[in-house]
């Protein structure tokens, strides 16, 4: 069978296991919508989580960026894990005896405010959607590369997948489809990464691949090797960074207390049975996502290697088969400056911009790259993503393994998509119709909400994902500096402050929330000339400035809850019930 | 307030400056490795070697990460004795059964 049959084979499957799923296991009341029924065994919770929080861009992308980055690619690695330190030991186990469904009901209820709870509302909805629009992307661009369909039809497939489950099962639905979808992504990534491994180093861990020597009789490490190669290229050395320690600190933090503060990753931890469960099962969650973590530095290094060591001074004519077919996708574009046949490689940019092609060929057979040239010696173009995609042609792998990369990919963006959606639909119909605008509504019509609000909100992702605003891309990383601002603080100070007030908490969140948007705003689209080091505050990039809204959130509101009228008896006695595991009858449960 | 009130309101302060003073100790770990070895102290310990990596380099981009996933287990199993000494673990009778 051929590569394509393969991967419709493969996705296909996937999909029918999906839905399978999905029907097996239908949500019947807003519990089991909401929270799964609170049934969920802490190692199918940790399966679930880590399927949730890995994304398109972590499966896809993150490999590519690291390769690109090196050392710098650390803020990702410890950012996206190092945040479950945080939830375990701050948040889960609270807000699991807490036991409620959203997190929005937590703040509303902790702080004794509506408003605090249409502010958690407001802050959980601009982060979510701005998160899934890259995820339906995701979805159509594996599609379009993989099957040979148009990326708009990937997106409608993959919306059509997602609602099936979604609607129908909630997070019933969810939890176990994407138990179902992190064993077919983790082994995809794996399996790819393993042969790699082994082809450049011959030991078949990459973890420690990455600490092996290269298996030409250099002698060297491959660390040694690539920092060498790069340095003779001209670029930095790969296990240094170029990014000023201020600001790598300051992006890491941003990225840990925003992964605490996600509203999808949080909200799993209510679905397992005890508070003890769910510290476990946030010790698990990050158990299967540093399988994958602590594989893609390996993998990005490989990749870097094998790039460098395939496409520089190679002639065109004599390049691999998949250069060319990426360039036929335009993901790499090749401008022969000098003329001489042959690819060289180097820092800086080779032309302007993304590379645009004219329809002729030039004569070996390139693309012609119509762009402005750059005035260095690089003239190839490479697209960052193409790393994780490309890396078992590049290592000529089995059809087999480049079929089952395209359905893990799928299965990172598809997983991710939902459980954003839950939160999404969760909070509209809970947080805003039954506790804020309709009180009176039933279980049922508040599960019929739940849906509805659920098919809008993957209308709305699909739209999105069909026409991304130009900005989706850059934005994504800034979900993280919002949620870091605004959620993390709030809630923290509910469970460990029994001083903070409704007051302090809502002027809290509104000051760190606006300041990061500004500050990201300001830099990214008001005056992008100034997006310097020179000008930043502190140094510290937009895509680190959420560890500063965080700290400004925590200290307006400690300051404002000085000057406001004290909490109330009740709101004591539940903070100090929530510390506590066992239950005294008042607050846990929901029904 | 009955006797047996006030009683469980003092093991459950006890219990929760345990609960602060073990969460402080792993955050302080927590901060050392990432922040500390891995972006902090990185260039110093850059020269030491370690298995075929330098040491700053491979704290940032593995050791870190293997122990985080450390620090809560570590976390877990500590909170299971300090809820069993202070007598507030989750009572077996009450959970609810399982959906499985």
């Amino acid at each position: 069978m051929d590569v394509q049959t393969l991967t419709y084979l493969f996705v296909g499957l996937s999909f029918a296991l999906y839905i399978g799923i999905a029907v097996w296991s239908r949500a019947a009341s807003t519990r089991e919508f909401y929270v799964a029924g609170g049934h969920v065994h802490p190692i199918a919770n940790g399966m679930a989580t880590a399927a949730d929080w890995m994304s398109a861009a972590s499966f896809i992308s993150m490999a590519g960026i690291i390769a690109f980055m090196g050392y710098d690619g650390t803020v990702y690695l410890m950012g996206w894990t190092g945040g479950y330190v945080l939830l375990a030991l701050l948040l889960a186990p609270y807000l699991r005896k807490f036991g409620q469904f959203t997190v929005p009901d937590f703040i509303g209820t902790r702080y004794y405010s509506n408003t605090a709870r249409v502010v958690a509302v407001a802050s959980l909805i601009v982060v979510s959607f701005t998160y899934i629009a890259g995820q339906m992307r995701g979805v159509g661009i594996v599609f379009s590369q993989f099957l040979n369909v148009d990326i708009n039809l990937g997106v409608m497939i993959g919306m059509a997948v997602v609602f099936m489950y979604a609607v129908l099962g909630g997070m019933k639905g969810i939890t176990y489809t994407q138990v179902a979808q992190y064993c077919v992504l983790i082994f995809a990534y794996l399996v790819p990464a393993i042969f790699i491994s082994l082809l450049i180093t011959d030991n078949p861990v990459p973890q420690l691949g990455l600490g092996s020597d290269v298996a030409d009789g250099s002698g060297m490490s491959v660390l040694d090797k690539l920092d060498n190669t790069l340095v003779g290229l001209g670029f930095g050395p790969y296990t240094e960074g170029t990014k000023s320690t201020v600001d790598v600190f300051a992006i890491t933090l941003a990225l840990m207390v925003g992964t605490a503060g996600l509203p999808h990753v949080i909200v799993r931890f209510f679905t397992v049975p005890k508070v003890s469960d769910a510290r476990r099962s946030a010790g698990y969650a990050l158990l299967f996502i540093a399988l994958l973590y602590t594989t893609a530095p390996a993998v990005g290094a490989f990749a870097r290697l094998n790039f460098v060591e395939t496409v520089h001074d190679t002639q065109y004519s004599e390049i691999d088969p998949w250069f060319r077919s990426w360039e036929d996708i335009g993901l790499i574009g090749w401008l022969d400056k000098n003329h001489d046949g042959a690819i060289q490689y180097g820092p800086g940019a080779p032309f302007e911009g993304r590379p645009s092609f004219s329809e002729a060929r030039g004569l070996l057979g390139e693309r012609k790259v119509v762009n402005v040239p750059a005035a260095g010696p690089n003239e190839v173009y490479v697209d960052r993503d193409i790393m994780v995609l490309a890396n078992p042609e590049i290592a000529s792998l089995p059809g087999w393994v480049i079929a089952l990369v395209a359905a893990g990919a799928v299965a990172a963006a598809l997983s991710t998509a939902a459980g954003l959606l839950l939160v999404i639909s969760a909070s509209v119909s809970h947080d805003l119709i039954k506790n804020t605008f309709a009180r009176q509504i039933t279980d049922r019509q508040e599960l019929l909400y739940a849906r509805l609000a659920a098919a809008v909100a993957i209308g709305v992702a699909g739209y999105l994902g069909i026409n991304p605003p130009g900005f989706v891309a850059q934005v994504v990383a800034f979900a993280f500096g919002l949620a870091a601002a605004s959620l993390f603080p709030a809630i923290m100070m509910g469970i460990f402050s029994r001083r903070m007030n409704r007051e302090g908490a809502i002027a809290g969140m509104v000051s760190g929330l606006l300041f990061t948007f500004c500050y990201i705003v300001y830099f990214k689209f008001v005056a992008p000339q100034h997006n310097s080091a020179d000008h930043w505050w502190f140094g510290i990039s937009p895509e680190g400035i959420g560890a500063l809204g965080a700290l400004l959130n925590f200290i307006v509101a400690i300051m404002v809850s000085w000057f406001t009228p004290a909490v109330p008896e009740q709101i004591r006695t539940l903070v100090e019930s929530i510390r506590v595991p066992r239950s005294t009858g008042e607050v846990s449960g929901s029904t | 307030m009955t006797d047996r009130d006030n009683a469980q309101s003092y093991g459950a302060r006890a219990y929760w400056r345990a609960n602060l003073k073990l969460t402080a100790v792993l955050l302080a770990i927590w901060f050392v490795v990432s922040f500390g070895f891995g972006i902090l102290l990185v260039e110093p310990l850059n020269r030491i070697t370690f298995f075929g990596f330098k040491l700053g380099f491979w704290w940032a981009q593995q050791g870190s990460i293997y122990m985080f996933v450390l620090l809560i287990f570590v976390y877990t199993v500590c909170m299971h004795r300090l809820d069993r000494k202070y007598d507030v673990h989750e009572d077996p009778d009450t959970e609810e059964p399982r959906g499985d």
